[in-house]
């Protein structure tokens, strides 16, 4: 999918999905299905806290160590046969994916999930060079027929319900009986594995993502519950890893520790379905498995964001939760960020990634009510490091405009005071949480009874609010819910 | 490896340790990153798995059905052939077999399930049903261990819509760092396999409206065969 970048009109973006019904229904199902997993599989797990301190600080040392652990990745990788590249923002990447395909003269390229294929914008760029790429997730072969952008980073269609399944697949596959019978998920799901499995068949190379490097053994891992990244990396001739650099781990008992805490934190597995482990092209006495085994590694932003405190949001493994339990993620849903990565993750990732200027607003768009650091298996303080984008930006631009735009998004979502209700009740469990977050659906006429929850808590940061208040005074236009304070 | 290639690594490096503030020739850093490759510390290791040995392949039996996949406990390897009979029969399948040439399986006295037939070799996608030997299993979460190799193919753990995996009791391991000393035991430190697999139930995708079906592309059935060990 291309990576048109829609992150500037983030408040349009906002209104559109607030008013957008299907979306609202698809969106509604988001909180109630992840919450309770992830609280019932961290329940059942005493150690689960522990481990969290200890993924914490196994991802703290390696990025601390992050130029020597690389070097070791690469000669490891090398020594098992595997070619290692790398690259510095994301032309440099495609580039070097396209080099590849085009020697082997692929025609067909299928696809594991890879968060940064979209970032480099991979696919349209295939495409363009007359290679077919083929999603073989679920969740992102919908979208990719659907040309659209995934919108939550684990379930990339979740912003979809099935009959816009079953219209794309009627579209999409007219070579089937038209009369045949899509009303089920089931039969959705036999239709696309029909599909899919004449695809990974026939494909020349297949590109994944990783959840992991590891620096003991040069292997990359991907962690799927479908089994196509598995397909995609075992059929074809070559397989192409693509990974950002701090995916990288020292040890397999280091991973060990942080794979303990991503699933459960993800979808509330005890363990997903399928943890590979890869290293190297098939051996001379394998039966199966690729010819060629490629690591892209991409540094995009990232080694700069080593420097500062930014360098925390690198622990990140991508597991979804801090979406899955924020509100604002609940009611607007992840296209509305505007680019790769939504949620509290987005907010605080893609204002590195694409330019604070682009990515400013996403800051703001937050109630501060801290559901996400709490859930966090990597505990990335995210609402720490919403305000310290929000403080660069009031430090940077206090010019009036500037500022009544941030300010715009963040009114935005204080006048929406039901987004606010769940930072009043943060004690309540998981239980009460469901309840509560269909409650909210069914009240969801918008502006209407944001009054009886002005007294949202504050947001935190005084330097933000300090500037409001004053800017406020000068301006003798204040917004509605402080004038009737 | 091209020159663009060459200087790309090189920003890359020179941007890290910029961002660091190193020279990556720092002793002490360099005995750090060298001690914990080598040592490979474990961390903290769940209790749930420490267990003894009939307790640990009950909860083995128990988080192999709890992730969706079935199991049977056999009392020794020879009941292996009649069993995968069995399964093939109770799922109205064909009575055909793909397997890999690992001597465990080889060795097993195939002639006690005299209607099956056995084929050896990787899958090319046209195969029901597949068997492959684990490597080993891990009772914390009801994981399958499978290496690739002639022995058990790639292959055959994803493309048969039923997959059958052999477990040995002696290879049921509390949990995951156990099998990795296993494995360097076997392969030496720093080596792996062109594959490890863990297989944790069946394939399944959640992606339409958060149902969760299984048999997204891997396998719609995983049947453990465990093999030996007390039983309870
Ligand atoms: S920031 Fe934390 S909760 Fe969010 S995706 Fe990353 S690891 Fe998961």
């Amino acid at each position: 999918m291309s990576v048109e970048i829609t992150t500037p009109r983030f408040k349009d973006n906002a209104k559109k999905a607030l008013a957008d019904l299907p979306l609202q229904g698809a969106l509604s199902k988001v909180g109630p299905g992840f919450i309770g997993k992830r609280a019932a599989a961290a329940e059942k797990l005493p150690e689960f806290d522990g481990l969290r301190d200890s993924a914490r600080d196994i991802k703290n040392h390696t990025l601390a160590h992050l130029d020597l652990y690389l070097e070791r990745f690469e000669a490891k990788a090398k020594a098992a046969g595997g070619h290692v590249h790398f690259a510095v923002d994301a032309a440099d990447a495609r580039a070097i994916v396209t080099d590849i395909c085009q020697r082997l003269g692929a025609r067909t390229v299928t696809k594991g999930k890879s968060m940064i294929s979209e970032e480099i914008g991979l696919n349209d760029h295939l495409a363009a060079v007359g290679i077919e790429p083929v999603e073989t997730d679920l969740g992102e072969y919908l979208i990719q027929i659907r040309g659209e952008a995934p919108s939550h980073i684990i379930a990339p269609a979740i912003h979809l319900n099935k009959d816009q399944v079953e219209a794309d697949f009627r579209r999409v596959h007219a070579h089937l009986p038209p009369e045949r019978d899509l009303s089920e998920p089931t039969s959705l799901l036999a239709e696309a594995r029909g599909e899919l499995r004449q695809k990974f068949l026939a494909a020349d190379v297949g590109i994944t993502g990783a959840n992991f490097l590891v620096a003991e053994t040069g292997t990359s891992i991907i962690v799927t519950n479908e089994g196509n990244g598995d397909l995609t990396q075992t059929l074809p001739k070559a397989h192409i890893v693509l990974a950002s650099l701090e995916k990288l781990v020292p040890t397999l008992e280091d991973v060990s520790q942080i794979l303990r805490v991503l699933a459960r934190s993800a979808t509330g597995q005890d363990m997903s379905v399928y943890t590979t482990f890869s290293t190297g092209p098939r051996r001379p006495d394998d039966p199966d498995g690729p010819g060629e085994y490629h690591v892209v590694i991409l540094d995009n932003g990232r080694s700069a964001m080593l420097g500062g405190q930014l360098r925390e949001v690198l622990r990140c493994i991508r597991c979804g939760a801090c979406m899955n339990h924020c509100p604002v993620y609940h009611a607007v849903g992840g296209h509305a960020y505007g680019w790769v990565y939504p949620g509290p993750i987005g907010s605080v990732l893609t204002p590195a990634l694409i330019g604070v200027e682009k990515g400013r607003n996403l800051p703001n768009a937050s109630t501060f009510c801290g559901r996400c650091e709490e859930v966090c298996p990597m505990r990335i303080p995210l609402p720490k490091l919403m305000r310290h984008w929000r403080e660069k930006e009031f430090e940077r631009h206090l010019t009036p405009a500037t500022q009544r735009f941030g300010l715009g998004v963040w009114a935005f979502f204080a006048r929406r005071g039901w987004l606010y209700r769940p930072a009043t009740r943060l004690a309540m469990g998981a239980l009460s949480l469901l309840g509560r977050a269909k409650g909210r659906f069914a009240s969801l006429p918008l502006a209407g009874g944001w009054t009886q929850h002005r007294d949202f808590p504050a947001p935190q940061g005084g330097t933000f609010q300090a500037q409001w208040r004053a800017r406020q005074a000068e301006r003798r236009a204040a917004p509605r819910q402080e004038a009737s304070r | 490896m091209s020159s663009r290639d060459t200087s790309s690594r090189d920003t890359v490096f020179a941007s890290i340790r910029a961002s660091l503030g190193v020279t990556s020739q720092e002793a002490p850093r360099r005995q750090a990153v060298a001690d914990r490759l080598a040592g490979h510390p474990r961390g903290l290791v769940p209790a749930r798995g420490q267990l003894p040995e009939a307790e640990r392949l009950a909860l083995f039996r128990d988080m192999v059905i709890a992730a969706a996949a079935t199991i049977d406990h056999l009392p020794s390897a020879a009941e292996v052939p009649e069993a995968v009979a069995a399964y093939l029969r109770s799922r109205n399948l064909p009575m055909t077999i793909l397997r890999g040439a690992d001597a465990r399986l080889a060795t097993l006295p195939w002639e006690r399930a005299p209607a099956l037939d056995v084929w050896i070799g990787p899958s090319d996608g046209r195969q029901l049903a597949g068997l492959s030997h684990a490597f080993a299993g891990v009772a914390e979460s009801g994981t399958v261990v499978m290496l690739s190799g002639p022995e058990n193919p790639s292959t055959l753990n994803l493309l048969p819509d039923h997959h059958l995996v052999v477990v040995d009791a002696a290879d049921v391991a509390g949990d995951y760092e156990t099998v990795w000393d296993r494995i360097r035991a076997r392969y030496g430190e720093g080596v792996l396999p062109r594959t490890v697999n863990w297989i944790t139930g069946p394939s399944r995708s959640a992606d339409i409206e958060q149902t969760l079906l299984l048999g997204a592309h891997g396998p719609r059935s995983l049947h453990v065969l465990l093999v030996g060990g007390p039983t309870r």
